[in-house]
């Protein structure tokens, strides 16, 4: 168990942290290259300064009416990304990690916020989990792998949560809680979760044909 | 344009008309045509009985309009050994006139007037849903239930078009993917047919016509006396012979990239966005191409090799020098126009600007350009002379000393001789 | 027959929309001279020669949420998940790219029925996407691999041989055209005597080019706009040879080769005139070919040469005191927003400006603007001819709801400034009975201008 949690916690958080960078690396690569070499049309009609207006438009909550008209949807988005990205990185377990093996630390969250965040996560995840089976255009377009992915999420918060409060079966929790969060790490760059780095990318593509060709706003 | 070694080339303004007087006389006016002479300026006009006829002009002769008057006439152009032609039409009846002279046959409807470089002079032609093609006043044998494309052979004895060989009707897509088109030459067919043909072109010597022909939607040939390339290509555009051998050049499109092939085969191995409008010197040797190296930007290639300066618009009416040794062309960049001459752009820029013309000698090249609402000449790269209301395109003088300059200002039209 | 008198009773309609047997003979004969392994050549060379990342991003980005749902008119109308634009993804390209090829003739069938019947290429969805993924240019690829397979339906196919024989989407004949525009003038000289429809003047302000049904069926729409023209004392031309129809079928079937060989000759006819710029008539796909699409095929980033489409040229008559009205038009207007020059060109404003200029009363359809829902006719989707039609005006009827919305709050007249919205717009004002007149802006124009004293 001990040998585990530290094969864990040594190694395959390095694994899992240069699969994580290295795999996003060469995503782009590829994706760059692939656009070079057949679809180079794209970077003549890029325009920073509409590429730049719809993003912003797409990261204020509210700000297209794609959102106004799904408002919990809009809702729970902003929630879950904001606390999906912010909960990992400043909560006091994972803060004195970075502490005690580079001596470096930053800003934590107060126990109780972060409980709440990652509270918002899972309950975030079960109302998307509710869209995939209960709304039909969803339903549709849910594939089983949606469904890993969606599991591959929420596991490492659960169990954090769990791990955390210390409810039976913790200590197993925990190297559940660290496996399940490298793997989250690690399926980043070959799974949908990729999207995170394509969202500016697609966005702004589209925001400069809108913008600097079609004359017209994109939200 | 014949005699031209005989024209007036001494003379150095020729009031030629003054058009207050047509003004006065006619309610109606169309566009005014000069002869290439510029010796005189003609338009359709309507007389006091709100027929249509036309109103001509020369130095010293007050305007005669034609004794004929019809219930329509369009299309008035100066041919190129400078008589007056017309498509006219009474009582539903249309004829080719020149100089006030029809012809014998009639037609339901006559247009795209063609003439080779001795003035014959053809048309397509239809008649009770029929088509044809008109030349000299001598019909096709044959009629098609289809026509468009005619083209007229330099020698003038021989006109072709592209027409539907096999009746295909409105929705028979399958019918038509099998081939329903061929070429006429004369009125005779090809013995082929093909689901589309575009583009058709003598040869110099007027012998053979190559095209443009697709058997499939993925496989673009070019054909030659019906004969096609051996190997289709995803596209093509339109084909050219040399002045000089029997051969011809086309764009072909492949993976997405434009090049220029040779008899078949590619030629110009470099791939291009865009290549159309290649052109051969006059002695054959040399050609060239308007091309996009890359996407949005335009130049000219020689031999294969672009020109380094890029338009970002357009370009057009390429041409080499009579002696081979030179090439221009008007390009468009950013909203205005401009002439190219062999890889550099004049600093002038216009708002529009008409074909270029070289002197017999290469050595100098002017263009009618407009600015500003007033048309001008300019001579390498320099405004000459006067701003004109309306202007002809200019001519230089056999011995290149002089430029004709056919010019209206104000009302007056005037004959312009200018010593270079 | 009207079905619905009114919002209410479209909304309790128990009907859902059954997929209706496709009985299109473009498909099925196509379909008959296919085999596997020709299926899976093609797409594969469409796939590898002809798409790059921008289709691998679309695919893999799509996160399967579902947002774009509400953007589609389709799904609104319906209300059946197949209609989502990514539900329509799923049914092609997803499919495609996970068999690598390898799929049925079946496939291509219902893929086929998907991509030219049930999508209008309009875009709106790209606007609730968070990712802003164009469903629009995945539905195009599908309809490339149709194309090239020679399975499209049979009256868009039949318009889009029509471009290649005679560079008009009509069958319309070099002679007939010329003729339609010759009698055109002779009507238009009853409004203004020595009226003049001149063809083929070099250096003219405005190339005037219009669509092949405009000669063929509404011939009268010429008319008007060469009585605006000369009102508005206008140097402009139209050209006698083929070159004067600016529609593009091709551009919908996926036929590429034959849109670049008709937007190059549409483009050579202006320029080789000497025109400056080219006004359209009132049309939004062909304003896309040419402003848009077209273009770029034949690798110009925008076109070679200014266009303009009618609502941009309306607009500035007014703002420049070209033309002068009698009286404004006195039925309460609403407004169509067309999405090619909406959505596509962002000439919205000025389509309302022209409604202040011309209208005592305007009502506006929400949404609007770039958010407007297509007619349903639009992408070729009314050029797949009547076995879709009915299917087609179902799916109208998100627009129809809308209209009756406009309708209660008093409007009598649609503007729609686009010739494939008014197919769309009438079928569907006839079949759900929403019983409003159908105008373009040039015929209100016409019908108030005040025309100049000779
Ligand atoms: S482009 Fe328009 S019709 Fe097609 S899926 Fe998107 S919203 Fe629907
Ligand atoms: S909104 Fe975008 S990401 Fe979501 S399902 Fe639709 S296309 Fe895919």
């Amino acid at each position: 168990m001990h040998n585990f949690y530290y094969f864990a916690t040594g190694p395959l958080a390095w694994i899992a942290f240069l699969v994580f960078i290295g795999g996003s690396i060469w995503r782009f690569r590829e994706l760059l290259e692939l656009a070079k070499r057949k679809d180079s049309i794209v970077f003549e009609y890029m325009d920073t300064k509409f590429a730049l207006r719809s993003i912003v438009h797409w990261l204020i909550p509210f700000g297209s009416r794609s959102m106004k008209i799904n408002p919990t949807m809009t809702v729970v988005t902003f929630l879950f990304h904001i606390c999906l990205f912010l909960t990992p990185l400043f909560v006091f377990g994972h803060v004195i990690l970075w502490k005690e093996n580079f001596n470096i630390s930053w800003f934590t969250l107060p126990n109780a916020v972060a409980d709440l965040m990652t509270l918002i996560v899972i309950a975030s995840c079960l109302f998307f989990l509710w869209r995939r089976i209960k709304l039909p255009d969803v339903k549709y377009l849910t594939t089983p792998l949606d469904f890993i992915i969606l599991f591959i999420v929420a596991t490492p918060f659960v169990s954090g949560f769990w791990a955390y409060h210390q409810f039976p079966g913790f200590a197993t929790m925990t190297i559940i809680h660290i496996i399940s969060g490298e793997i989250m790490l690690m399926a980043i760059p070959f799974t949908k979760l990729f999207h995170m780095f394509l969202f500016p990318f697609t966005r702004g593509y589209i925001g400069s044909e809108f913008g600097g060709v079609r004359m017209a706003k994109d939200w | 344009m014949s005699n031209y070694d005989k024209w007036d080339w001494d003379t150095s303004k020729k009031k030629v008309a003054d058009l207050s007087a047509w003004k006065e006389k006619f309610p109606y006016i169309e566009e005014l045509r000069v002869s290439h002479d510029g010796e005189k300026i003609a338009a359709i006009v309507k007389n006091e009985d709100m027929e249509f006829t036309v109103c001509i002009q020369s130095e010293g002769n007050d305007p005669e309009t034609w004794e004929n008057s019809y219930d329509k006439a369009w299309n008035l152009q100066f041919t190129p050994d400078d008589r007056l032609a017309a498509l006219v039409s009474d009582a539903g009846e249309w004829k080719v006139s020149t100089d006030d002279e029809t012809w014998e046959n009639g037609y339901d409807f006559i247009w795209n007037m063609k003439f080779n470089s001795n003035g014959n002079i053809a048309v397509s032609a239809q008649k009770e849903l029929l088509y044809s093609v008109v030349n000299n006043d001598t019909p096709w044998e044959n009629e098609f239930s289809r026509l468009t494309d005619m083209v007229i052979s330099p020698d003038g004895e021989k006109t072709a078009a592209v027409v539907e060989s096999v009746p295909v009707l409105e929705s028979e897509i399958f019918k038509f993917r099998q081939g329903c088109y061929s070429i006429a030459v004369n009125g005779e067919t090809w013995d082929k047919n093909f689901m589309n043909i575009w583009n058709p072109c003598f040869s110099d010597d007027s012998n053979h016509i190559a095209v443009s022909v697709r058997t499939s939607y993925y496989d673009y040939y070019i054909a030659i006396d019906g004969e096609t390339w051996d190997k289709s290509f995803s596209s093509v555009w339109e084909p050219r012979f040399s002045p000089s051998i029997y051969s011809v050049t086309a764009p072909v499109k492949r993976g997405g990239k434009w090049y220029l092939a040779k008899d078949g085969e590619i030629f110009w191995d470099r791939p291009y966005f865009q290549l159309w409008q290649q052109f051969y010197s006059p002695d054959g040797t040399k050609i060239a191409a308007i091309v996009a190296p890359e996407f949005g930007k335009w130049t000219m290639a020689l031999d294969n090799n672009p020109w380094e300066i890029r338009f970002s618009e357009y370009l057009s009416d390429p041409l080499f020098s009579p002696d081979g040794n030179g090439v221009a062309c008007l390009f468009k960049d950013k909203g205005k126009w401009g002439v190219a001459v062999d890889g550099k752009a004049w600093d002038c820029l216009f708002d529009m600007v008409w074909q270029p013309v070289f002197s017999n000698n290469g050595s100098h090249l002017a263009v009618k350009f407009k600015k500003d609402g007033f048309y001008h000449i300019a001579l390498n790269g320099n405004i000459i002379d006067e701003k004109y209301d309306d202007l002809a395109n200019p001519i230089f003088s056999p011995d290149n000393s002089s430029i004709l300059v056919r010019g209206l200002q104000g009302s007056s039209y005037n004959r312009k001789v200018i010593k270079i | 027959m009207s079905e619905y008198k009114s919002v209410k009773e479209i909304e309790k309609d128990p009907k859902k929309n059954e997929s209706k047997k496709i009985e299109d003979q473009g498909i099925l004969k196509g379909l008959e001279q296919l085999t596997p392994e020709k299926i899976e050549i093609v797409i594969n060379q469409v796939i590898n020669d002809e798409t790059g990342a921008r289709l691998k991003v679309y695919v893999d980005t799509c996160v399967h949420c579902g947002m774009c749902s509400k953007g589609c008119h389709f799904f609104l109308s319906l209300n059946d998940p197949k209609f989502s634009p990514a539900g329509k993804v799923k049914q092609t390209l997803w499919e495609i790219l996970r068999k690598k090829g390898k799929v049925s003739t079946e496939f291509i069938k219902d893929a086929a029925t998907v991509a030219y019947t049930q999508c209008n290429l309009c875009k709106r969805c790209a606007m609730y996407c968070p990712f802003g993924l164009d469903v629009a240019y995945v539905m195009s690829v599908m309809r490339r691999i149709c194309h090239k397979l020679g399975v499209v339906p049979l009256y868009i196919q039949d318009t889009a041989h029509s471009h290649s024989a005679t560079m008009n989407q009509m069958w319309v004949k070099d002679d007939e055209w010329i003729d339609t525009l010759m009698w055109q003038e002779e009507e238009a000289q009853e409004a203004i005597e020595n009226l003049r429809i001149p063809l083929d003047k070099e250096g003219a302000d405005i190339f005037y080019s219009v669509i092949g049904p405009e000669p063929k069926f509404r011939a009268q729409l010429i008319f008007q706009a060469a009585v605006i023209m000369n009102a508005a004392h206008e140097n402009w031309t139209m050209p006698s040879m083929p070159g004067w129809d600016n529609s593009d079928m091709c551009m919908f079937t996926g036929d590429y080769e034959m849109m670049e060989r008709l937007k190059r000759r549409h483009f050579e006819s202006a320029l080789n005139l000497r025109a400056k710029r080219i006004v359209m008539g009132e049309c939004g796909h062909a304003f896309r070919s040419v402003y848009d699409v077209g273009n770029r095929a034949l690798a110009w980033k925008m076109p070679p040469i200014e266009v303009v489409h009618a609502i941009e040229y309306y607009n500035e008559l007014f703002e420049q005191k070209k033309i002068k009205i009698k009286k404004k038009f006195d039925r309460p207007v609403t407004l169509h927003d067309p999405c090619n020059i909406s959505r596509g060109r962002g000439l919205h404003e000025m389509a309302r400006n022209i409604v202040k200029a011309t209208c005592a009363e305007f009502i506006e359809m929400t949404p609007n603007r770039e958010h407007n829902y297509c007619c349903s006719a639009g992408g070729g989707v009314i050029n797949c001819g009547p076995p879709f039609k009915n299917a087609r005006v179902e799916s109208g009827k998100a627009k129809a709801k809308q209209l009756f919305a406009a309708k209660a709050k008093g409007a009598e007249v649609v503007i729609a400034p686009c010739h494939n919205c008014h197919g769309g717009l009438e079928d569907i004002i006839h079949h759900y009975g929403v019983d409003m007149e159908l105008k373009f802006f040039g015929d209100i124009i016409y019908e108030i201008l005040e025309l100049p004293e000779l």
